[in-house]
């Protein structure tokens, strides 16, 4: 029942695609026959912007078969492969997103516990997010190229530089979250835990906590789109040739439209399977807390 | 010496702002900007104190002396970097981009078939990584400003346009139930009641559409750019490793884009003053 508008209104955006697609392509196609001198009928016409090699809006079928060619037809550790790019782009996607949700968390504790942090610090994290991340990527580069530090850690520098920024993007959601979370239990409870003498450490194990899990989770799913959104960033400026961000930047060089399309669709598969991860961990953990929705 | 000295400075700052963070007046609004600014003038001083300190070649991270020299040496060249991005590329995208949202908002609200089948699209949307259409875009408008504005306009869509369907909703059913028994029409119900309801929402929606449409700025200039804007200063000047010039130009995105969210947010106070969160302050 639920399906039925989504469909529809899915197909309709389908049908516009390939009305769009055969629009924007007549152009060429009309250029090309116009140089050999034939004319075009109009089932030339439609076949034609089908199935051009460097179309201006690729067909959909188009953009479908590249990206069922890149996820299946190389093995997944050859670097035309789209499961291999996504990968690469996945390891700094969850490394941001572990670094970015640690530091999220840190932040909401030391903002709860102390109010000078609570004053001193929440205004410039909220002015931190108003400053566009991506001008600050090539600079991130730089300083973890000239630093090294990923030859101290074992890891390729590319992969600290695209961690950093897709934890810089990631850890407002989760600090906002964490300290709205922190704050939830209502003054009944916290009187309570007074009358019952509990430390100030117990407290926050057994009522804090707890009870900013819900928050944590909806913050958790912004966070780690935000953090793919970082990783992707992340891999435009470092000239990087893996990663599904090079892969748009190939294909935008090559002035080949299909492949970033292909990646860009891999991207948004990437990013609905990490928030059904998301979701998945958060029903299990809310249903073993005993949250009742 | 240096850095002790920032040190003491920094241990001194951190003492007044505890103590006045303790203090009855602490709720003030002077206080509340007081505090901020001398937690911002004590990083800086310590990042100025460690750098010449420890003697950090400029390569990794020059002081914020040299930064403020290179903004003061520059101000024509970041002016012209600053126009290209922020004011044509970025704003433009942005009204357009939220104008556009608000009346699908109108059209989505309107159309309960629209509703059950654009919505979960829309939520699904705004998830994904838009940045990558950036490529796409530059192909199809060019490597100037209105290609980049053309991200920022697919960018600032789908939150605003998701913000916005549930702000619609926002109203009491008691309210637009008044508004039936008073008889007014669709329209009358609609510019009185349901769009002033639905404003903390569309605010909630431009805000976050603020740092997005900067964002998407400057990345769309990564695939192709003229021979200015901040995106392209700076990927250049890194390469040049001119970075002093770097962080003057950083410097002026996070000031336009403090800038930008500040008007944001008082344009929101001045609409929804009448919102329980405006309220007491």
């Amino acid at each position: 029942m639920r399906a039925g508008p989504v469909l529809t209104v899915l197909a309709l955006i389908l049908a516009l695609w390939y009305a769009g697609a055969v629009w924007l392509n007549a152009t060429w196609t009309y250029d090309q026959a116009a140089r050999s001198g034939a004319t075009v009928s109009l089932g030339q016409l439609l076949t034609d912007t089908m199935r051009q090699e460097r179309p201006v809006l690729p067909a959909p079928h188009q953009v479908a078969a590249e990206l069922w060619k890149g996820l299946t037809a190389y093995a997944v550790t050859s670097k035309k492969s789209l499961v291999y790019h996504g990968y690469v782009t996945l390891v700094s996607t969850l490394s941001g997103f572990v670094l970015g949700t640690g530091l999220g968390i840190v932040m909401a504790v030391g903002i709860v516990r102390s109010r000078t942090l609570d004053l001193g610090l929440m205004p410039w994290a909220v002015i931190s997010q108003t400053v566009p991340v991506v001008a600050i990527a090539p600079m991130i580069v730089v300083l973890s190229n000239s630093l090294g530090l990923g030859d101290h850690l074992g890891v390729s520098n590319a992969l600290v530089s695209k961690t950093v920024i897709a934890a810089y993007l990631s850890y407002f959601p989760v600090l906002v979250g964490m300290v709205k979370g922190l704050r939830s239990p209502d003054p009944m409870q916290l009187d309570l835990l007074k009358t019952w003498n509990a430390s100030e450490l117990q407290g926050f194990v057994k009522l804090r906590l707890p009870s900013s899990v819900p928050y944590l989770f909806t913050s958790l799913k912004v966070g780690i789109a935000a953090s793919l959104v970082g990783a992707i960033v992340g891999e435009l400026p470092t000239g990087a040739i893996e990663g599904l961000g090079a892969r748009m930047l190939i294909g935008s060089q090559f002035g080949s439209p299909i492949i970033v399309w292909a990646a860009l669709f891999a991207a948004a598969i990437l990013a609905g399977l990490l928030i059904l991860l998301v979701r998945g961990v958060e029903s299990l953990v809310v249903g073993r807390m005993g949250v009742r929705t | 010496m240096i850095l002790g000295l920032a040190l003491v400075f920094w241990l001194l700052c951190w003492g007044v702002n505890a103590s006045l963070a303790r203090s009855s007046r602490a709720g003030s609004r002077a206080v509340r900007m007081v505090i901020p600014a001398l937690f911002g003038v004590a990083v800086l001083v310590l990042w100025q104190g460690l750098v010449t300190q420890l003697a950090v070649p400029e390569v990794i991270l020059p002081a914020p002396s040299r930064i403020a020299a290179a903004i003061g040496e520059n101000p024509g060249l970041l002016w012209v970097d600053f126009v290209q991005t922020i004011l044509k590329g970025a704003l433009t995208g942005y009204v357009l981009g939220c104008a556009a949202a608000v009346v699908v908002a109108v059209l989505v609200d309107r159309v309960p078939f629209l509703r059950a089948g654009l919505l979960p699209i829309g939520n699904f949307v705004a998830a994904l990584p838009i940045v990558g259409i950036a490529p796409i875009m530059v192909m199809w408008f060019g490597f100037d400003w209105q290609s980049k504005a053309a991200v920022v306009v697919v960018m600032v869509f789908f939150p605003v346009l998701v913000n916005m369907v549930a702000g619609l909703s926002a109203s009491d059913r008691m309210q637009r139930d008044l508004m039936a028994t008073w008889g007014a029409s669709y329209w009358q119900s609609l510019w009185r009641l349901r769009l002033p309801a639905a404003m903390p929402f569309l605010f909630n929606g431009l805000k976050i559409a603020a740092t997005l449409a900067l964002i998407g700025a400057i990345v769309a200039e990564n695939f192709g750019s003229p021979t200015l804007g901040m995106g392209f200063r700076i990927s250049t000047a890194v390469g040049k490793l001119a970075l002093p010039l770097v962080w003057a130009e950083i410097a002026v995105a996070a000031l336009a884009g403090s800038v930008f969210y500040g008007l944001v947010a008082a344009a929101e106070r001045a609409v929804t003053f009448w919102h329980p969160s405006q309220r007491g302050r």
